[in-house]
């Protein structure tokens, strides 16, 4: 399933997160090669972004490991973050930052100098079109404007790995079509994994679809063969029939 | 240590971006000049020197200090912005020490604001200057201890309100360990307590400072003090950072 011939860049084994004796995630294990979107589907609740948070190594699993271009994220976790482009849940950001502050911010981090640091941060301010914005504060922003921050923040160094936690939440339908036009353009030179609730955004950008429910993938292959798992052919029955019969 | 400075610069600039640096300065100084001259009777004892000031810096402190940490890492948590600050190619240590640092020049600049007292003490009479830079240090390092304490338990909760007491009510007790109410009830109890207490106490290292004793012993006490509650803060940002 994965792109002939492409490198392993995201590998998730055995990933168990439990809370007490609630299971969030329950033995969770894919791989995604360069070049592939993956879209991590799956009801409110599912486990998505216990997931993400795990894959980007902010959670700790209780049991499996996460790699991210060979670096374990728990053991060896500043070498994964380098190569680690993570739109968090809800794209959280300091409220009292400028947004032309805020990414100069995040691109010194990143340990860009002087030169390319103005470079890094004017082309992801590009690609997602925040020009009008720089000077104004965070908490000023409208919701899109805010979730179009937090996606420059993980597109700045331009990593080979890019985790998107509902990337497209809170847009409305243009800036939708935007930034799903810009994931569709930089997914021949990454691994993309970018969870939604959102169908037609698996059918729009995703080359490969996992749906988890209750913490379990219950399915893992191409938007296409998904669809054909339902006789009407509709991706909203499938997902219906397959999260609903383990709940 | 890079890193640790772009953390701290940025808190720093973020204390400034906010009414909290203004609000906190003010008030500072508003208290710490009251208390001066007003409770600690700076112009009635005849003398130049400026003991009543350092008398009660440690017990503004005490107030003001868990107001910066309060929200360090409880701030964070709320806004979900911990989980952005995480998961860039940072140490956790980096973070903690960025954000203490932060705040500690944060405090470092009130104390610095301080100077029209140092100013006045010279014109009216010849203080012993060296008593005074003693002093100050002294401060600076009160503030770390208490900083270091409002850190740790700012990364507990996510809730800045629990923060703020936790804070104070910790401070309190290392700021009262070595008092005779305490030490008396202890030795009567448990004397080893007693023995303990009378060393942890932040009040009685800092009373070395005012006299102008700027002794290695409390050197190390004020290092191992904010070390220990700096790991603390680092361990615990590791194991609840997600809850």
């Amino acid at each position: 399933m994965a792109a002939e011939g492409e490198p392993v860049l995201i590998e998730i084994a055995g990933l168990t997160k439990r809370f007490g004796g609630f299971t969030a995630v329950d033995d969770v294990s894919f791989r995604v090669a360069r070049g592939e979107v993956l879209g991590f589907l799956g009801p409110n609740g599912a486990g998505k972004s216990t997931t993400m948070r795990m894959l980007a190594g902010f959670m700790i699993p209780t049991a499996g490991v996460a790699r991210i271009c060979g670096h374990d994220v728990q053991a060896d976790g500043v070498a994964a973050r380098r190569v680690l482009g993570f739109l968090p849940e809800g794209a959280p950001t300091y409220p009292e930052m400028t947004v032309g502050g805020f990414l100069r911010f995040c691109a010194k981090i990143r340990g860009f100098g002087r030169r390319l640091l103005a470079e890094r941060v004017e082309q992801a301010v590009a690609l997602t079109r925040l020009e009008s914005v720089m000077l104004q504060p965070v908490e000023t922003l409208s919701k899109g404007f805010k979730r179009r921050v937090g996606l420059a923040q993980a597109l700045l160094h331009d990593p080979p790995v890019l985790v998107l936690d509902e990337p497209t939440d809170g847009l409305d339908p243009n800036q939708k079509h935007e930034v799903r036009a810009l994931i569709a353009q930089m997914a021949p030179h990454k691994a993309i994994v970018i969870s939604t609730h959102i169908l037609e955004e698996v059918d729009a950008v995703c080359s490969r679809a996992i749906i988890i429910a209750a913490g379990r993938v219950v399915a893992d292959e191409t938007p296409a063969e998904l669809m054909r798992r339902h006789p009407s052919g509709k991706l909203e029955d499938v997902f219906r029939q397959l999260t609903t019969e383990v709940v | 240590m890079r890193n640790v400075f772009i953390v701290a610069g940025r808190e720093l600039a973020g204390y400034f971006a906010t009414p909290v640096a203004s609000v906190f300065i003010v008030i500072f100084l508003v208290l710490q000049g009251a208390l001066t001259f007003n409770l600690g009777g700076f112009f009635d004892r005849g003398q130049a020197d400026l003991n009543p000031f350092f008398t009660f810096i440690p017990w503004v402190f005490l107030l003001l200090v868990p107001a910066i940490t309060m929200r360090l890492w409880a701030e964070e948590r709320r806004l979900g912005t911990i989980e952005l600050l995480l998961t860039l190619p940072i140490t956790q240590t980096q973070a903690v020490l960025g954000k203490f640092l932060a705040a500690w020049v944060f405090c470092g600049i009130a104390l610095v604001l301080t100077f029209p007292f140092v100013i006045t003490v010279n014109i009216l009479g010849n203080p012993d200057n060296g008593v005074i830079a003693s002093g100050y240090v002294g401060s600076l390092l009160v503030a770390g201890a208490f900083l270091s304490v409002g850190s740790a338990l700012s990364a507990l909760t996510k809730n800045q309100v629990i923060a703020f007491v936790l804070a104070v009510a910790v401070c309190f007790v290392f700021a009262v360990a070595s008092y005779p109410v305490v030490t008396d009830f202890l030795s009567r109890n448990t004397p080893v307590l007693a023995d303990i207490a009378r060393r942890i106490a932040v009040i009685d290292r800092f009373q070395d400072f005012t006299r102008g004793v700027v002794s290695l012993r409390d050197l190390i006490f004020f290092a191992t003090f904010i070390g220990f509650w700096l790991f603390l803060n680092a361990v615990i940002v590791e194991q609840r950072k997600a809850d």
